[in-house]
C-alpha cells in the first residue's frame, strides 16, 4: 500500500486540530442564548454536518459529470466516496435538529422545509448505494451512479421550493405550541466566529475522510487485480 | 443524412408500443386493476366521510397515479429487455434521444389512457365530478414530468439485478416536487380555490417539467449506450 | 479494401481482460466462421462489431466507417441476429418487419417486406403473432429484420442455438441466399459441422485473441474439429 501522502497527513492533523477547537469554542467561548439555552448550542454543528450534506452531494455530481465526460475510474471514487460521506453527515444534520428541535417546538419532527428535503436528500443517497449495490459490472455502476447523482441533484431545489411553498400557503407547524418561537435568533460576535469555525472545520473534515475514502478504493481495486492473476 | 429522421423515429417507436399494447393490454389492465383496487383500499383504509373526501381526493387520486405508473414503467422497459430489443432499438441508425421521446410519448399515452378511466370510476363512487378542466391539465403536466424522470430511471433500473423494486426507490425521491406540485394544484381544483393560490403549484409543476424532460433526453445516451 | 478491420482490440469490463490486442480482417462477400470455447469473447466480439459496445483500446472499421464515431453509417450497413429474437411477440410478422423498416428509413417498405418474407419462407405466416412461431420461425423471421435494409454485413451470433434439424437445415438455405448476394457475414458457432458447410474461412477466437485463421480449401485432411482442437491446445500456455 502507498504511504499516506504528506498533504493528507497534514489535512487529517488539521482536520482533528480544528475539531477539538471547534468543541472547545462552542461550549466555551460561545455564550448561551438568552431564549433557548444551553440547547442552541446543537445549532453549530448541525448546520455544519448539513453543509458537508450538500457539500458532498455537489461533489457526487461534479464528479458524475466527469465521469460521464471523461470515462476515468478515479471521478466514480470521488461521487461514491461523497455520497457515502454525505449520507453520514446528512443523518446527524437530521438527528442533531431534532433534538435542537424538541425544546424549542416540543416536537421531534416538523414538516418544515429545510428539515423534509434533507430527508429527502438521505432517501435520494440511500437510492443511490442501493442502485449501485444491484449493478455487478463496473463500469456499467460508474455510469449509471453518475447520471442518478445529476437526477438528484436537480430534483432537490425543486424539492426545497415545493415544500416552501407548501408551507407559506399553508402555514402549520405540526405539534408546535407556540407559533411565534421559529428557531430563528441574532448573532453575536462571537457565536458567529464559533459558527464559520465550525462550517470550516467540517469542510476540512470532509476533505479528509474522502480522501481517505478514495485511497480505501483505490487499494480495494490493487486487492481485486492482485486476486484476478491469482485465478489466471 | 445517415440518421433516420428524428420525428419519423420517434413516431415508430410510440406506434410500434400503443400496436403491441393494443393487441396484448397486458399493461393497460395491469394499470387499471391496480388503480381500482388502491382506490377501494383507501375507501376502507380512511373510511371517509362526505366532507374528508374533498380534502383528501386529490392525494387519494396522485397516489394511485403514482404507484400505477411504476407498473407500466417496468411492463414497458422489461419488454425491450427481455427479448432482446433493447438492442434492436439500439442497432438502428437513429438518433438515442429519439428513442427516449417515443418511450416516454407512449408511456405518457398509458398513464393518461389509465386516468381516462380511474376518473370516471372516482366520479361515479363517490358521486363527485372530476371532469374539471384545470384537473384535467393537472394530470397532464404531472403525467408529463412522472415519465419523462420515469422513462429514464426505469431504462436505469431494468439493467441491474434488483429491477422492479429498484424503481420505485429511485423514482420516488425525485418526482416529490411534481407530486407535490400535483396534489396541491388539483385539490386547489376540486376545492374551487382562487386562481392565484393555485398559480405557483401550477409555474412548479412547469419548471419541473421543463428542467426533468431537458435533463433525462441530455443523459439517456449514457444509459443505454455501453 | 477490407469490409471488416479490426486492430489491436482490446476489452476490459473493470479489471478483467476479455479481448486482447485482436487483429481481425474480412473481405468483402467473405462468410467467416469464429469458432472458439465458451467465454473465449466471442459474443463480446461480436457486440463491439455491432456497434452495441465500445472498445477499451483498438480500432475497428466496418465498409470504412470506424467505430465509434461513425456509428449510424456502420449500422446503416449492418445486419445483425444473436440468440435472443429482438422481435415482438405481440405484434406479426409484419407489424414487426413494418417497424424495424421505419426505424431504417427504408423507401418502398411494404414491397421490400412481400420481396424478404418470400425470401426467408414466411410469406404465408404474414399475418400471425411472433408469439405464435416456432423458434426455427423466429430465427428466420430475425435473419429477415436484419436483412431488410440491404445490409453490406451480417453478423451472427450462434444463431442455430435451440432450433431442431429442420429448423436448422432452413435456416442454412436462407442463410446461403444471403451470402450468396455478396453480402459480407461473420458467424459465431458451436456447431462445427454446420459451420464447415456454411462458410468459407474459419477462425479460432479463444483466451482473448484469434489463434488460427485457415479456409476451407486449406483444412487439414482431418477436418475442422480436428483444426479446431489443435488451436485450443496450442492456446493454452
Amino acid at each position: 500500500m502507498k504511504a499516506i501522502p504528506r498533504a493528507l497527513l497534514v489535512v487529517d492533523a488539521a482536520a482533528f486540530l480544528m475539531l477539538v477547537a471547534a468543541s472547545v469554542m462552542v461550549f466555551a467561548y460561545a455564550p448561551i442564548e438568552r431564549v433557548m439555552g444551553p440547547v442552541q448550542k446543537v445549532f453549530y454543528f448541525h448546520v455544519a454536518a448539513g453543509w458537508v450534506g450538500m457539500l458532498a452531494f455537489f461533489a457526487a455530481v461534479v464528479a458524475g459529470v466527469a465521469y460521464l465526460i471523461s470515462k476515468k475510474p478515479i471521478w466514480d471514487l470521488v461521487g461514491v466516496g461523497s455520497i457515502e460521506i454525505g449520507i453520514v453527515f446528512m443523518l446527524i444534520n437530521i438527528i442533531t435538529g431534532s433534538i435542537w428541535a424538541r425544546p424549542i417546538w416540543n416536537t421531534w419532527w416538523t414538516w418544515d422545509p429545510r428539515l423534509t428535503t434533507a430527508t429527502i436528500m438521505e432517501l435520494v443517497y440511500a437510492a443511490y448505494l442501493m442502485l449501485r449495490s444491484g449493478i455487478d459490472e463496473p463500469e456499467r455502476r460508474a455510469r449509471f451512479g453518475a447520471v442518478y447523482a445529476i437526477i438528484g441533484f436537480i430534483s432537490v431545489p425543486l424539492t426545497f421550493l415545493s415544500i416552501r411553498i407548501f408551507r407559506t400557503i399553508h402555514p402549520v407547524v405540526v405539534g408546535g405550541n407556540d407559533p411565534s418561537v421559529d428557531g430563528s435568533f441574532s448573532m453575536t460576535p462571537a457565536m458567529a466566529q464559533t459558527f464559520a469555525f465550525s462550517l470550516v472545520t467540517f469542510s476540512v473534515l470532509f476533505v479528509s475522510l474522502l480522501w481517505h475514502r478514495i485511497r480505501l478504493g483505490q487499494l480495494a481495486e490493487k486487492v481485486e487485480r492482485l486476486k484476478l492473476k491469482l485465478v489466471q | 443524412m445517415t440518421l433516420t429522421p428524428f420525428l419519423k423515429a420517434m413516431s415508430a417507436v410510440i406506434w410500434k408500443d400503443l400496436a403491441a399494447e393494443l393487441r396484448s393490454r397486458e399493461l393497460l389492465s395491469a394499470m387499471l386493476v391496480f388503480a381500482l383496487l388502491v382506490i377501494f383500499t383507501f375507501n376502507f383504509a380512511l373510511e371517509l366521510n362526505a366532507q374528508e373526501r374533498s380534502n383528501v381526493t386529490a392525494g387519494v387520486l396522485w397516489v394511485t397515479f403514482t404507484f400505477a405508473g411504476t407498473l407500466g414503467l417496468n411492463r414497458s422497459l422489461a419488454v425491450e429487455k427481455d427479448r432482446g430489443c433493447l438492442d434492436g432499438l439500439l442497432l438502428a441508425p437513429v438518433d438515442r434521444t429519439a428513442i427516449y421521446f417515443g418511450k416516454t410519448a407512449a408511456n405518457l399515452i398509458f398513464m393518461l389512457v389509465v386516468a381516462a378511466i380511474v376518473l370516471p370510476v372516482y366520479s361515479i363512487l363517490y358521486n363527485t365530478n372530476l371532469f374539471l378542466p384545470g384537473l384535467l391539465l393537472v394530470i397532464l403536466l404531472g403525467s408529463e414530468g412522472y415519465m419523462a424522470v420515469g422513462t429514464l430511471l426505469s431504462a436505469m433500473s431494468v439493467q441491474t439485478r434488483t429491477r422492479d423494486i429498484l424503481l420505485p426507490i429511485l423514482l420516488f425521491p425525485v418526482i416529490l416536487p411534481a407530486l407535490i406540485a400535483a396534489v396541491k394544484a388539483s385539490s386547489g381544483f376540486l376545492n374551487a380555490i382562487p386562481m392565484e393560490e393555485i398559480q405557483p403549484w401550477l409555474n412548479l409543476l412547469l419548471v419541473y417539467d421543463v428542467v426533468f424532460t431537458a435533463a433525462a433526453f441530455m443523459v439517456f445516451e449514457f444509459v443505454v449506450e455501453e | 479494401m477490407p469490409m471488416i478491420e479490426v486492430h489491436q482490440l482490446v476489452k476490459r469490463f473493470g479489471l478483467k481482460v476479455v479481448l486482447r490486442g485482436l487483429e481481425f480482417s474480412v473481405e468483402p462477400g467473405e462468410f467467416v466462421a469464429l469458432l472458439g470455447p465458451n467465454g473465449a469473447g466471442k459474443t463480446t466480439f461480436l457486440r463491439i462489431l455491432a456497434s452495441l459496445s465500445r472498445p477499451t483500446l483498438g480500432h475497428v472499421s466496418i465498409a470504412g466507417y470506424a467505430l465509434p464515431h461513425h456509428a449510424a453509417d456502420v449500422r446503416r450497413r449492418l445486419g445483425v441476429v444473436s440468440h435472443l429474437p429482438l422481435l415482438y411477440g405481440d405484434l406479426t410478422a409484419d407489424e414487426n418487419l413494418r417497424f424495424y423498416g421505419r426505424m431504417y428509413g427504408i423507401e418502398g417498405l411494404s414491397r421490400r417486406i412481400t420481396e424478404v418474407l418470400e425470401m426467408i419462407g414466411l410469406a404465408a405466416r404474414r399475418r400471425d403473432l411472433v408469439r405464435t412461431f416456432s423458434r426455427g420461425m423466429q430465427q428466420r423471421l430475425a435473419i429477415g429484420r436484419a436483412i431488410l435494409h440491404d445490409p453490406d454485413v451480417l453478423l451472427l451470433d450462434e444463431p442455430h442455438t435451440g432450433l431442431d434439424q429442420d429448423a436448422c437445415n432452413m435456416l442454412d438455405e436462407v442463410l446461403r441466399a444471403v451470402g450468396a448476394r455478396g453480402r459480407t457475414v461473420v458467424m459465431t458457432s458451436h456447431d462445427l459441422a454446420r459451420a464447415a458447410d456454411l462458410a468459407q474461412r474459419f477462425d479460432v477466437l479463444a483466451r482473448g485473441t484469434i489463434r488460427a485463421s485457415t479456409r476451407a480449401e486449406n483444412l487439414p485432411a482431418d477436418g475442422l474439429l480436428a483444426f479446431y482442437r489443435r488451436s485450443l491446445e496450442e492456446a493454452v500456455p
